[in-house]
């Protein structure tokens, strides 16, 4: 999986730059979140722009980097969601969980 | 006369064909002619159920063995589009897992109940020496 890291402050941007995630790519996701959590980085924003496909696997990876960033009392934020994507976070009401944000700039000063 | 395309394809037991398939499901939802609904939703869902279905197939039935494939056959009339998904391994019990709740904070769990969401019918039974899950979506 191609992952764009940039940082800002104590704040990680991963721009997920795939068209997919699913069964096939999400644990690559998951591992560079665990090594990130490892190295003290616990205030993650996820940015899904590029992602126009996700399964009940790229959203189970979310989940895991939410909870252990949680854990470690930082926090994993989402933003730039397409439409469907969005709408799987609907029909699974992970929406209830995620903070979700329009652009990067919103979701950084949200911290 | 109503028309029928029938897709049957067979693939490795391995998930960096998840997307190759998908793509099938979305082609055929832009296919259907005579489908009123919300096209571009039902193309995503199409996507999701035959990504969701296939990874199934690899993991819990064929237990990510390289040597076994796993078998798509799609089929769609003006009525009815009718997924199956053959594996070769010694199945699942779809109904603990489709009567699995995930909550928010499982990682896993989520795949079964989506198909079920999404499709009209859903059944998994055994059929050679293997299973199949078919997955049925009402056009009308």
């Amino acid at each position: 999986m191609q992952l764009n890291m940039t940082e800002q402050g104590d704040i990680v941007m991963i721009s997920v730059d795939e068209e997919r995630m699913d069964a096939h790519n999400s644990g690559d996701l998951k591992e560079q979140m665990l090594q990130l959590f490892d190295e003290g980085k616990c205030s993650l924003v996820i940015d899904l722009s590029a992602v126009r496909f996700i399964d009940s696997s790229g959203l189970g990876a979310l989940v895991s980097g939410f909870k252990n960033a949680s854990a470690r009392e930082g926090s994993l934020k989402l933003c730039c969601l397409q439409p469907q994507v969005r709408s799987m976070f609907e029909l699974t009401r992970l929406h209830r969980v995620f903070e979700i944000f329009t652009n990067q700039e919103e979701a950084l000063s949200s911290f | 006369m109503s028309k029928q395309v029938k897709i049957d394809i067979t693939v490795p037991n391995q998930t960096k064909y998840l997307g190759m398939i998908g793509r099938i499901g979305e082609s055929m939802a832009y296919s259907l002619k005579s489908y009123q609904g919300n096209r571009r939703e039902l193309a995503y869902h199409l996507n999701l159920v035959l990504t969701e279905a296939l990874a199934n197939a690899i993991s819990h039935a064929n237990d990510f063995d390289p040597d076994k494939d796993v078998r798509v056959v799609i089929s769609a009339s003006d009525q009815e589009l009718i997924i199956k998904v053959f594996d070769q391994g010694l199945g699942f019990d779809i109904e603990t897992l489709a009567k699995f709740k995930a909550r928010a904070s499982d990682e896993g769990g989520r795949g079964i109940q989506l198909i079920f969401k999404l499709m009209d019918q859903v059944r998994y039974m055994r059929e050679g020496d293997g299973n199949v899950l078919e997955m049925v979506k009402y056009l009308h």
